[in-house]
């Protein structure tokens, strides 16, 4: 192993290069390009063996990612926001051809207004596409969160695609010291992709078929089955690779959040300021603490409940808007408790939408914040975080 | 070509990779023309279809036509998904992976290759892939229903721009897509009709031999959408080439060859006559597209020489 000073962009690049992927179809955006262009350079410098198909659009990057998949190519993509909203058909078609392709993606806003800053909007839009979703918080998780995607989407018993959440700006421009592990530790972690099927004249195949309502829901009721059951491997992946390297993965992870009273719920990489405001609370003497959906999909019912079941108050953070609605996240986080005795009341916020930061001290208010509107009885509000009227 | 139908077709082989028993409307022009283009092809393809009529008729779940590897995955992606897998296998053999020598082909639609799909085609043919775009040519959107597109020609009554008191059905010229490719600079480019078999399946063979991009247009008479008998698809292919409106040609980096010029060409009117869609039309639209049509042709003719 080996200690570095990476950008985010290129934690994931490097992940990528030891992975030794065969080919990447990747069009450029804001925030994402760093990603692609250190991949571009890496195969430029021959320190990566890929072809890098350098298509027109997005929709074309994931089609061509569909491509190669599909005749057993290892393969990445990235993309972020818009780019992620123009592959949006293209992604169904990835997940129910169960394509294990991987692909970083650098949350951004969508327009309109146009911004090309970090917020949950486009991932909360592919929720339902039917890829694995997890997010990283810094640099060193990027590096390992990418490597363990290869490895969980490429397992006979998955074969899903898999997206990396990184958010755009706050965390992939982010330089920050990594370690990376060697090449044969790599290669211990993640073994060559095989592939059950692949297009190949050999042993012809039909991919793709068309179906009448007699068969296709048994076909999305397989693919469901897959999305849930690959629980099972990503836990086994994060377990492995806790033991290879030292750093341990869940689906959901606290912090300082055994005894609390009241907990604060986030993804990404506001999960780092947010332990900060938890540190400066706790020193004060409250009993608050932090949880972080690790995995987004597929969404894990049971550690989620188990973590959060002792509160008296959940604090959700959405950096998503859903227009006339709650928040995305604190939606799924009402559905998953609804039905256990015990379990704590929820307040919803929406905010960190288009990059607007929230600081130590914003997360130390939106917890207070959130205490006084439960007393208040305030659970249907949706309140959007350091608005201006 | 009279006196060499007694024997060539005992050339052709039997075997078929796009299998009998499809769904295809009877008289389909385009299914004859996808036959006859698997057999051109031979088995070391992979087959890569556009959303359409010949993915509907040919792949409901559990069966299949296909006895070569044949993916669909949207409509308008068929050139970049042929992109892919033609990158992927590159890339697999060059890192010690044992694959057979396989054609990439590309199959679309006229919707899915001058309307939805254009983008994409564009991108492939730039990057230079090496493989087969065949765009099957009914001239509107049939899997749907006839709707108008931008390769529907002129004074043509489709679902979406129907011919009516006040409406001569398609006001638009029919977009010229092998010039296009052309002007992409890829090295082969050219036109076939079913009507005219071994034509075809030799320009099948010929983009089969040759590295890169290349792209062969297929006008498919379509007896659904064109109110036709379904016993005239093959008579009124002739007739489009007959008479101008389609002409058989090739583009071998940049050389234009027309392959068949009659002596002298029939009158659009034995072309239009026959077909619901331009039954509307009167003699002064008809003179009108018999001006565009000689016109064309002259000038392709002159690109010819």
């Amino acid at each position: 192993m080996k200690r570095v000073g990476f950008e985010s962009s290129f934690a994931i690049a490097e992940a990528v290069k030891m992975a030794n992927i065969d080919v990447t179809s990747a069009y450029p955006i804001t925030p994402q390009t760093h990603i692609v262009e250190r991949i571009a350079q890496l195969i430029a410098d021959g320190e990566l063996d890929a072809n890098y198909i350098p298509v027109e659009s997005e929709h074309s990057a994931m089609s061509g990612c569909l491509g190669a998949s599909a005749v057993g190519a290892r393969t990445f993509t990235a993309t972020a926001g818009q780019g992620l909203e123009l592959m949006h058909e293209v992604l169904y078609v990835a997940s129910a051809m169960r394509l294990p392709i991987v692909m970083a993606v650098c949350n951004r806003a969508l327009s309109s207004p146009l911004s090309i800053w970090g917020d949950h909007s486009d991932v909360m839009a592919v929720r339902d596409t039917g890829w694995i979703q997890m997010f990283a918080e810094n640099a060193q998780q990027a590096f390992d969160l990418t490597l363990c995607a290869f490895r969980i989407a490429e397992d006979p018993a998955v074969l899903l695609p898999t997206m990396v959440h990184i958010d755009g700006f706050h965390l992939s421009h982010v330089i920050e010291s990594i370690l990376l592990p060697e090449g044969d530790e790599v290669n211990k972690f993640l073994p060559k992709f095989r592939p059950l099927y692949a297009l190949n004249p050999s042993k012809p195949l039909t991919m793709g078929d068309f179906t009448t309502p007699d068969l296709y829901t048994e076909a999305k009721k397989s693919q469901d089955e897959a999305l849930r059951n690959s629980m099972k491997v990503i836990l086994r992946a994060w377990r492995e690779f806790g033991g290879l390297f030292g750093r341990d993965y869940f689906p959901v992870e606290t912090y300082r959040a055994e005894d609390a009273d009241v907990l604060l719920l986030t993804m990404g990489s506001f999960s780092e300021v947010a332990m900060g405001a938890i540190d400066r609370l706790r020193e004060a003497g409250e009993k608050v603490g932090l949880v972080k959906l690790r995995l987004w999909r597929p969404f894990p019912f049971n550690a989620f409940c188990q973590a959060v079941a002792q509160a008296k108050l959940l604090i959700v953070l959405d950096r998503a808007i859903s227009f006339g609605g709650p928040g995305p996240v604190c939606s799924e986080v009402k559905a998953a408790l609804y039905h256990l005795e015990k379990k704590p009341q929820i307040i919803g916020f929406i905010g960190g939408l288009g990059g607007r930061d929230i600081s130590v001290e914003g997360f130390q208010n939106m917890i207070h914040r959130g205490m006084e509107k439960a007393e208040q009885g305030k659970f249907e509000e949706v309140e959007i975080f350091g608005v201006r009227e | 070509m009279e006196t060499l139908g007694i024997y060539v077709p005992r050339l052709v082989t039997r075997r078929q990779s796009f299998a009998p028993g499809h769904r295809a409307c009877s008289g389909c022009g385009e299914a004859l023309a996808v036959m006859l283009v698997m057999k051109a092809l031979g088995r070391n393809v992979i087959v890569v279809m556009s959303t359409g009529c010949m993915e509907i008729i040919s792949s409901q779940l559990p069966y299949t036509s296909w006895e070569v590897p044949w993916i669909h995955t949207l409509f308008e992606n068929s050139a970049i998904v042929a992109s892919g897998i033609e990158a992927g296998m590159k890339a697999l053999r060059r890192k010690g992976t044992s694959l057979p020598k396989t054609k990439v082909v590309a199959m679309g639609g006229d919707g899915a290759t001058f309307d939805i799909g254009f983008g994409a085609i564009s991108g492939a043919f730039e990057r230079g892939h090496d493989f087969i775009y065949v765009c099957f040519d009914n001239e509107a959107y049939m899997n749907t229903g006839i709707q108008r597109s931008s390769a529907t020609p002129f004074g043509a009554s489709t679902t979406t721009q129907p011919a009516g008191k006040v409406s001569m059905g398609q006001s638009t010229w029919k977009k010229n897509m092998p010039a296009i490719a052309v002007a992409h600079d890829i090295p082969y480019v050219a036109t076939a009709s079913p009507s005219y078999p071994f034509d075809l399946m030799n320009k099948i063979k010929k983009a089969v031999a040759i590295e890169g991009p290349t792209y062969v247009h297929i006008l498919s008479v379509c007896p659904t959408g064109w109110r036709i008998p379904t016993d005239m698809t093959i008579r009124l292919g002739r007739l489009a080439v007959e008479t101008g409106v389609f002409p058989l040609y090739e583009v071998e980096d940049g050389k234009y060859t027309l392959n068949y010029d009659p002596p002298r060409l029939r009158p659009v009117e034995d072309y239009l006559k026959p077909q619901g869609r331009f039954r509307h039309l009167t003699p002064k639209m008809v003179k009108k597209i018999q001006q565009r049509v000689s016109a064309e042709y002259a000038s392709l003719k002159e690109k010819a020489q």
